[in-house]
C-alpha cells in the first residue's frame, strides 16, 4: 500500500510503464469510485422523489404561504406583501369561527368516539370471539367504503324529518315507540357536528379495531402470564400490563384519525352539501378558491389547515425520533 | 458490472420520472374543429346541447365538433376545470356560463372577446328585449349570446292542498300568501311552503324581495354601494322570516326536487323554484294543473325574474371562426327553437315560434308571457346581478340566519355585502 506514494515521480514522469500509477489511483480514486458506486445507484434512484416532493410538496407550502401573506384577492390581482393580516381578517368574519367551531366538536366527538368504540372491538376480539376472522373483516369492511358513499347512505339515515314524517333512523325511532329520540341530527345548530361524526365513527372505528388488535396482539404471553401468577384479575391484567403497552398504538390511531378528522370534507359535502350549518375548513377553503376565487383567503384558510394539521403530526415525530434514539437505532 | 447496471437503470428511471413530470402535451389548434364547454350532460339540457349539435354538423360537414361537457350539479365541477383552463392559456372555442354578472370576473380578467359587433351583425339587439341586454351589458358591452330564458319567480302550487284550506286560487300579494299559509298550517296535514337545502332559500329570498319592493327598488339593489339598510328592506326581510316560519324542519337535508316533489305528490302546499321544476314534474308523471300548477311568486306579477345560458367567444380561442358560427347558430331563432323545447326553456328571442311549445301546458304559458312585453328582474342567486363574491356573502349571510335566526345580523350583512362590492 505504501508503494505509490514513495514513488511520486514515477506518474509526473510521463514516460514511465503506466503499471506503477495504476496501484496508486486503485487506493484512492477506487475507493472514491466505490463508495460512489454504492451510494449513487441510491441517491438516482431516489432524488426525482426527492425532487417531486421538494417542488410539489414543499414548495408549494411555500408558494401557498406566500400568497397567504399576500393581498392578491382576485386571481388577476399582482399582489403585494401584507404580512399577517388576512390570518387576522378572517377571524372577523362571521363564518371562519363558525367553521372553526364545527371541525372542533367534529373532531372531539370523531377522534373519541373511534379511540373507543375501537378500542373495546379490539378487546372483545383478544378476548377470544369464536369466528373471530369473520368479525375482523366485518368491523374493517367500511374502511374500504369512501366518505362520498358513507355520506350519502347515512344522509337518509340521519334525516332530521320530525315524528309524523320520519324517515331513516327517526323512522326507526317511531317504530319502536321511542319519540323521545327522534331528532334533527347534524341539522342542529350547536351540536349537530357531533353527529355528523357519527359516519366518520362508523367508518373508522373498525380500522383502529385492527390497530388495537395488533396492539393487543404484541404484548407478550408471558407478561399476562406473570401478572395472573401475581394474582392480578383479568382487567387488572389489561388494565395494567396490556394498556401502559398501548400507548404507541394510541397515539397513531389519534394522530391518523385526528388529522383525516380536520381536513375533513368529502363526508360534510356528502351529507350537507355547502350550507353554513355545517361549515368546516376545508368546505370553506373550496367555496373561497373556486367559487369566490379568492386566492389569498384561500390560502390563509389552507394554512391554517396545514397548522392544524401539524399540531397532530409534529409531536408525533419528534416522539418517534426520540424514542429511536433512546432505544439506539 | 452489475453495480454498473444498476447506476445506469437508476438513472434512466431518473430521467423518466422527471422527464414525464415536466412533459406537457402541447394542443394541436390546427385541425378543423370547434370545441364547446359547458356542463350540459344529463336530462333535457344534454338532449337540446345534442340537438344544437346536429344541426350544426349537419350545416358545417367540414367541421369536426368536440362536446367538452364536465358532468356536476349546476357546474360547480365544470367551472372550476375552466377556471384552470382559462388560466393556462387553453380556453375552449366557446363555453357556456349564466349571463349577466356571474361572468364579470372573466371579462375583467381579459378572458372573454366582446361581442358587439356580432351583436350588430346578427340583429340581436332586434331580436331580444332590450332591458335584457342592458342587463347583461358590462361596461356598455355585451360579452355572451343569451341561448335561453328561465324564469326564477315561480310559485308551485297544489291546487287539491289549496281547495282543502279552503284558499282559493294561487296568492298575489305576499299578505295574501302569509294568509293562505296560516290557513294551510291550521285546516290540513300538509306542509305549507316546502324549501330545501341553504341554496333554496337564497332563491326563496329573491323572490320575496322582488314581490316586496317592487321590480325598480329591487334592480336598484344591485348596484355597488346600494343603501339595503332601509325600512322597506327590514320590512322585506320580516315577511322572509314569516314565510320561513312556515317550512318543514328538515329541509336543510332535501335538495330542490324533494321539496318540488312535495307539491306534486300533496305533501306539501307551495314551493317558490325555477321553472326547471316543470320539467322535473314531467319527469314523475305529475299532471299539470292538477297535480300541481304555478303562477308569478306573490307580489310580482308581470314581471319576469329571469337567468339565462349563454355561450361566449374566449379570447385566444383556437378556432374563432368556427366558434362564430356556433354562436349564429344558438343566437338563431331557428337554433333556439330546437334547443328550448328539449331543454324546457323559453328562448331569449321574442320572435320565437309558439308552435314549438304547444306540447307544454307551462313553456307555453311561459313564452306567452316574455312575448307580452314584461318587465325583466335579473335572478341574483342565478348570477345575473351578482358577482361570485357578492353571491357568496350573501349565501353565508342567509346560512348563518338559518342556524342563529337573527333578522337584524341578516338586515346588516346583506347591507355590509353591498357596500363591499
Amino acid at each position: 500500500m505504501s508503494e505509490p506514494t514513495t514513488r511520486p515521480g514515477a506518474a509526473s514522469g510521463g514516460t514511465g510503464p503506466p503499471r506503477p500509477t495504476r496501484p496508486r489511483h486503485g487506493s484512492r480514486g477506487a475507493r472514491l469510485l466505490t463508495r460512489v458506486r454504492s451510494w449513487l445507484p441510491s441517491l438516482l434512484l431516489v432524488s426525482p422523489s426527492i425532487l417531486l416532493l421538494g417542488l410539489f410538496v414543499y414548495g408549494m407550502i411555500g408558494w401557498n404561504t406566500r400568497l397567504a401573506l399576500s393581498d392578491q384577492h382576485r386571481p388577476i390581482d399582482e399582489g403585494s406583501f401584507v404580512g399577517l393580516d388576512n390570518f387576522v381578517a378572517l377571524w372577523q368574519e362571521a363564518r371562519w369561527p363558525a367553521a372553526v367551531n364545527n371541525a372542533i366538536v367534529f373532531t372531539v366527538v370523531f377522534v373519541g368516539g373511534a379511540l373507543l368504540l375501537g378500542w373495546l372491538l379490539g378487546l372483545l376480539l383478544d378476548k377470544g370471539i369464536r369466528g373471530e376472522p369473520v368479525f375482523r373483516t366485518l368491523f374493517l369492511a367500511p374502511m374500504a367504503v369512501s366518505f362520498i358513499a358513507t355520506g350519502v347512505v347515512w344522509r337518509w339515515l340521519m334525516n332530521p324529518a320530525p315524528v309524523e314524517r320520519a324517515t331513516g333512523l327517526n323512522a326507526l325511532f317511531v317504530q319502536f315507540n321511542l319519540d323521545f329520540l327522534v331528532n334533527t341530527w347534524w341539522t342542529a345548530p350547536d351540536f349537530g357536528m357531533a353527529a355528523m361524526a357519527l359516519p366518520a365513527i362508523w367508518q373508522l372505528s373498525g380500522y383502529v379495531m385492527a390497530l388495537f388488535l395488533a396492539g393487543f396482539r404484541g404484548v407478550p404471553e408471558e407478561l399476562r402470564e406473570a401478572a395472573r401468577v401475581d394474582g392480578c384479575s383479568e382487567w387488572g391484567v389489561y388494565w395494567h400490563v396490556v394498556m401502559p403497552q398501548l400507548r404507541p398504538v394510541t397515539l397513531s390511531a389519534v394522530i391518523i384519525i385526528g388529522h383525516m378528522s380536520l381536513k375533513v370534507f368529502d363526508l360534510i359535502i356528502a351529507i350537507a352539501g355547502q350550507q353554513i350549518v355545517a361549515d368546516v375548513p376545508a368546505v370553506y377553503m373550496w367555496s373561497t378558491v373556486f367559487e369566490v376565487r379568492d386566492p389569498a383567503k384561500g390560502a390563509t384558510i389552507a394554512s391554517y389547515l396545514l397548522v392544524a394539521v401539524a399540531v397532530f403530526v409534529i409531536p408525533y415525530l419528534v416522539w418517534t425520533m426520540r424514542k429511536e434514539r433512546s432505544e439506539g437505532r | 458490472m452489475r453495480s454498473r447496471w444498476w447506476s445506469v437503470a437508476a438513472g434512466a428511471l431518473g430521467l423518466a420520472l422527471v422527464a414525464s413530470g415536466c412533459g406537457g402535451g402541447g394542443r394541436d389548434g390546427g385541425e378543423s374543429q370547434v370545441e364547446v364547454f359547458s356542463w350540459w350532460t344529463g336530462g333535457g339540457e344534454e338532449a337540446g346541447l345534442n340537438a344544437l349539435i346536429e344541426m350544426y354538423e349537419d350545416q358545417n360537414p367540414d367541421v369536426e365538433f368536440v362536446n367538452a361537457a364536465v358532468a356536476g350539479g349546476s357546474g360547480t365541477n365544470a367551472q372550476a376545470v375552466l377556471e384552470g383552463r382559462l388560466q393556462s392559456q387553453d380556453p375552449p372555442d366557446s363555453f357556456q356560463g349564466h349571463a349577466g354578472a356571474e361572468l364579470q370576473d372573466y371579462i375583467e380578467a381579459g378572458y372573454l372577446q366582446p361581442l358587439d359587433d356580432f351583436f350588430d351583425e346578427q340583429g340581436l339587439h332586434e331580436a331580444l328585449p332590450d332591458q335584457l341586454v342592458e342587463q347583461i351589458s358590462y361596461e356598455g358591452s355585451v360579452y355572451s349570446v343569451p341561448v335561453n330564458i328561465h324564469r326564477s319567480n315561480v310559485l308551485w302550487y297544489n291546487p287539491s292542498v289549496l281547495e282543502e284550506a279552503g284558499v282559493d286560487g294561487p296568492p298575489e300579494t305576499l299578505d295574501e300568501l302569509i294568509d293562505a299559509l296560516e290557513a294551510v298550517e291550521a285546516e290540513t296535514d300538509a306542509i305549507p311552503m316546502a324549501v330545501g337545502a341553504q341554496w333554496t332559500v337564497d332563491h326563496l329570498l329573491e323572490s320575496v324581495l322582488l314581490g316586496s319592493l317592487g321590480t325598480e327598488a329591487y334592480n336598484a339593489l344591485w348596484e355597488p354601494g346600494a343603501d339595503w339598510d332601509t325600512p322597506e328592506m327590514a320590512e322585506a326581510l320580516a315577511t322572509f322570516e314569516e314565510v320561513m316560519a312556515y317550512t318543514q324542519e328538515e329541509s336543510a337535508a332535501e335538495d330542490w326536487q324533494e321539496a318540488a316533489r312535495r307539491v306534486s305528490d300533496g305533501e306539501a302546499a307551495f314551493n317558490i323554484m325555477g321553472d326547471w321544476a316543470a320539467g322535473y314534474f314531467d319527469e314523475l308523471g305529475a299532471i299539470p294543473e292538477e297535480d300541481y300548477a304555478w303562477a308569478a311568486s306573490p307580489g310580482t306579477e308581470g314581471t319576469y325574474m329571469w337567468l339565462s345560458d349563454s355561450f361566449t367567444l374566449p379570447v385566444g380561442a383556437p378556432h374563432e371562426e368556427h366558434a362564430r358560427t356556433w354562436l349564429e347558430l344558438v343566437a338563431s331563432q331557428e337554433g333556439q327553437d330546437t334547443f328550448n323545447p328539449l331543454k324546457g326553456s323559453i328562448p331569449a328571442r321574442e320572435d320565437a315560434e309558439p308552435a314549438h311549445y304547444a306540447d307544454n301546458p307551462y313553456l307555453e304559458s311561459a313564452l306567452a308571457e316574455w312575448q307580452s312585453d314584461p318587465q325583466l328582474a335579473g335572478s341574483f342567486w342565478h348570477g345575473v346581478t351578482v358577482g361570485n363574491r357578492w353571491k357568496n356573502d350573501i349565501d353565508t349571510a342567509v346560512g348563518l340566519y338559518l342556524q342563529n335566526e337573527d333578522l337584524d345580523a341578516l338586515n346588516e350583512a346583506l347591507h355590509q355585502a353591498a357596500q363591499t362590492e
